[in-house]
């Protein structure tokens, strides 16, 4: 049984792509870098890997690359627990191999001097943000960050974006750092102000991409948005991480995973992100649970 | 043990005391062979297969092989072969098999088809060799005709269990040769070439080899054993696998070319991008594709629920619009995963369904409900978005239409709604884009299929072929096997001249 072996620890796959590093970002959320030469050779910002923990029972889990190195052959990816792969996961360590890593997916973002940029992260949306926001620089755009959190322990790359942003704006729901409030409300201010963006891009939960939609909408600012639906194949066979925009079906994984924000049915995608919310929880339950009985189990053995 | 429809033993022991009689005469007459019985294979329960995934239908006995074989007319000039794709010498090898010479037999079928094993189980046979046998003809029931699939199936599945299922290989060429995708089209290219001594590579996008073979058609119709032993032999003959490997994007077609020394590359990368209907709610919760309701299942390991990571839709009343084979393994596949309803939309009528004809019968065995000239023309969700019913459009069969068929026409006002929770849509796929929109210079027809020479195969770039569902569109493993087989002839042939 594959799983009870990764969950134990005892054996992971021999073959595969390396983990090179692995560290914690926030409580929850891992970067780790991963031997991949030739995607690191290929991929350009914007673009998404496919991750298995197993070959035979993993499911397919979309990452965006956080960053790469083609010289020395390893991309990034930066990932939150939310669920029973990404848990498992980050019981991988150093020297552990992912079975299955395939990319690079999708459209690269389409990067241009824009002129005046302002790039919206919220939560693990700073993670795919970031390589973007460093394309930009190195086309000449001025570009304005706002990062947003929940908590002041939940932000993450403050200091690598800091390094290559023009502004860099933090709000946290509860006011532990930066200011207190969600991120449309600097955004709104820098579609108010003279000159407005020439262009937006906010990569993060649904409901903050909604909404930042709706913000620039009025003042007429292009605005792109990175969606993160359901996958299973990535390469545009299933159908299974379509969405609505402007009224015609899109696939995510080839025609994106970037479009027009004000073109995207959000609702939509809310609501078919919650398809199996059920199934999830309760694998994750069964993990955790199972976890732990091996762990007291191990304390056992040891009395 | 499981039950059985038909049991293999009593239907062993009919097939030896037909042999006997018939070992006892001299010579077979025509009139002979056409008194002996169609011989059917062992059938699991209707009932209690519809609750696993083990292989419905079983294969011949030796004995029943030959029996089967018997019964062939041995036509001077056989239409059987004129209605096989690639020419099979379908009288030879049934032949060699009632002489019970069954590696010769095998051997026969190998000259002009590579996998046996899996087309023996998937060929649409009722519409292809046997739909032109003279025994079907002179019982006017196709069902009569010999059972050509079914021998061919034996035979492979016989070659397996000897042990011995290699092609030679013939000395290192120096030459190599890029293979993209690993559906049948990919498979049979990789066998051929790396005959002639070619090292061959097939890139592979997914994580597992086999194609359509694999994510999509279930294992109830075609082990993945059946799929595994067929790669294994590939293996065995030095092809080299590369899974996780996208043309295109892990690497450009013409990289692997200028850059990574190989003299040919044939695409064979199948049908992608599933098409929709284009009703009003296809977007709502509970409505997939059947390739991913498929894909989950099969490839991803959805069929063992408490093993895969990959959640399941939990249905319980499922509908399922299209009439192909796609459809079929949808509708049988949903029961099998626990729904107590599944009901079939489909437009015409039974008799115009594209799947074969046994899928659609064991579907009816197991309990799947068919409506024929009906198609769902909305699709209805609860406040949640989430399904809870079709409206259901009948129609009525009009004039025929150009391609001779009486064309279904809309009875207006005539709907109903159908409770359900998931509908699966299984009306067909459009092209693959993912390596042809990467590939500058790879002419295209309107359809986004591959443009090929119909004599070689080739594409509009130099060194690259193509075949299968990339330039047919979603056609037939056969068909698939077919054009990579042309495909490989040119490559060899290029290569030879180098
Ligand atoms: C559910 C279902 C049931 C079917 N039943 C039958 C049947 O009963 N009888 C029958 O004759 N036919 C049947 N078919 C049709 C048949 O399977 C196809 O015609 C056949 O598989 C086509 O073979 P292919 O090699 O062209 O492509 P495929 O089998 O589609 O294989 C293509 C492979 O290429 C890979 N690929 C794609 N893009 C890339 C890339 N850029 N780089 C690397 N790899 C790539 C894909 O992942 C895939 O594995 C069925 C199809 C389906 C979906
Ligand atoms: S994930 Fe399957 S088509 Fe996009």
């Amino acid at each position: 049984m594959a799983n009870l072996e990764s969950i134990v620890g005892k054996v992971t796959p021999r073959e595969g792509y390396e983990i090179l590093t692995k560290e914690y970002l926030s409580e929850n959320v891992v970067r780790m870098r991963v031997r991949a030469p030739e995607i690191a050779r290929e991929r350009r910002p914007g673009q998404f890997i496919i991750v298995q923990t197993d070959v035979d029972y993993g499911e397919r889990v979309p990452l965006t690359i956080a960053d790469a190195n083609s010289e020395e052959g390893w991309i990034a990816m930066i990932f939150q627990i939310v669920g029973k792969t990404t848990e498992e996961m980050s019981h991988f360590e150093v020297g552990d191999y992912f079975p299955v890593v395939s990319g690079p997916l999708g459209k690269p973002t389409d990067l241009e001097k824009f002129g005046r940029v302002v790039a919206v992260g919220g939560g693990i949306g700073l993670a795919p943000l970031y390589p973007i926001v460093q394309g930009l620089k190195a086309l000449g755009n001025h570009v304005t960050v706002i990062a947003g959190a929940r908590n002041k322990g939940l932000l993450i790359l403050e200091e690598e974006m800091r390094a290559v942003a023009d502004e860099y704006i933090v709000m946290t729901d509860d006011g532990s750092y930066g200011r207190k409030g969600l991120v449309t409300h600097p955004l709104k201010e820098l579609c108010e102000a003279d000159p407005k963006p020439d262009m937006v891009i906010a990569i993060g939960p649904p409901v903050m991409m909604k909404f930042c939609a709706l913000t620039t909408k009025p003042y007429g600012v292009h605005t792109l948005a990175s969606l993160n639906t359901l996958m299973v194949d990535g390469t545009g066979m299933c159908g299974c991480c379509r969405v609505s925009v402007d009224g015609k079906i899109r696939f995510v994984c080839v025609d994106g995973p970037e479009f027009d924000a004000h073109l995207v049915d959000f609702d939509n995608m809310i609501k078919r992100l919650s398809a199996f919310t059920e199934q999830e929880s309760e694998a994750r339950d069964a993990t955790c649970r199972f976890r732990a009985m091996v762990k007291e189990m191990q304390e056992a053995s040891e009395l | 043990m499981p039950r059985f429809h038909r049991d293999p033993q009593i239907l062993n022991n009919e097939a030896l005391e037909i042999l006997e009689g018939l070992q006892a005469k001299a010579a077979l007459t025509p009139k002979d062979r056409m008194a002996i019985p169609l011989q059917k294979p062992a059938v699991l329960d209707p009932l209690e297969r519809s609750q696993w995934q083990d292989e419905v239908e079983k294969t011949y006995t030796p004995a029943q092989a030959v029996v089967e074989s018997m019964r062939c007319l041995h036509c001077k000039n056989p239409n059987c072969v004129k209605g096989c794709p690639v020419g099979i010498d379908i009288p030879g090898f049934l032949k060699a098999t009632a002489e019970g010479e069954f590696q010769k037999a095998v051997d026969t079928i190998k000259e002009s088809s590579l996998l046996p094993a899996i087309c023996g189980r998937v060929c649409p046979q009722e519409r292809q060799c046997q739909e032109n046998c003279m025994i079907g003809k002179a019982h006017k029931d196709v069902g009569q005709s010999v059972a050509i699939g079914k021998v061919e199936r034996f035979l492979a599945d016989w070659e397996r269990s000897q042990g011995h299922s290699g092609l030679e290989v013939k000395p290192e060429s120096g030459h190599k040769v890029a293979v993209i995708g690993s559906g049948p089209a990919g498979l049979v290219v990789a066998a051929d070439c790396r005959r002639e001594g070619h090292e061959v590579h097939v890139f592979e996008a997914l994580h597992k080899l086999g194609g359509v073979l694999r994510y999509g058609i279930p294992e109830f119709r075609l082990p993945k054993s059946v799929v595994d032993g067929q790669i294994e032999t590939l293996k065995k003959m030095g092809v080299h696998f590369h899974t996780d490997y996208i043309v295109g994007r892990t690497r450009k077609l013409q990289d692997l070319l200028d850059k990574d020394g190989f003299g040919a590359a044939f695409i064979g990368v199948g049908a992608g991008l599933p098409i929709f209907m284009g009703i009003p709610g296809e977007d709502y919760v509970g409505v997939c594709t059947a390739n991913e309701y498929l894909t989950r299942a099969n490839l991803m390991g959805g069929i063992n629920p408490g093993h895969s990571d990959t959640p399941m839709y939990r249905s319980k009343k499922v509908v399922v619009l299209g009439g192909g084979n796609v459809a079929m393994d949808s509708c049988r596949m949903a029961k099998r995963l626990g729904a107590e309803e599944v009901t079939v939309l489909y437009r015409r009528s039974r008799q115009e369904m594209p799947a074969r004809r046994e899928e659609v019968e064991h579907a009816f065995e197991e309990g799947i409900r068919f409506c024929f000239l009906e198609n769902a023309c909305a699709i209805n969700a609860d406040e949640n978005e989430r399904v809870k019913s079709v409206t259901v459009q009948r129609y009525k069969l009009g004039e025929p239409d150009a391609s001779g068929r009486r064309r279904p026409v809309p009875i207006e006002g005539d709907t109903y709604e159908l409770e359900c929770d998931t509908v699966l849509i299984a009306i067909g796929n459009s092209s693959n884009p993912l390596l042809t929109t990467a590939t500058p210079g790879l002419e295209l027809n309107a359809k986004g299929n591959v443009i090929v020479d119909q004599e070689t195969g080739q594409t509009s770039l130099e060194r690259v072929y193509a075949g299968g569902d990339i330039v047919l569109g979603a056609a037939t493993v056969i068909l698939a096997m077919g054009e990579g087989r042309r495909a490989a002839r040119s490559i060899n042939k290029l290569l030879a001249e180098k």
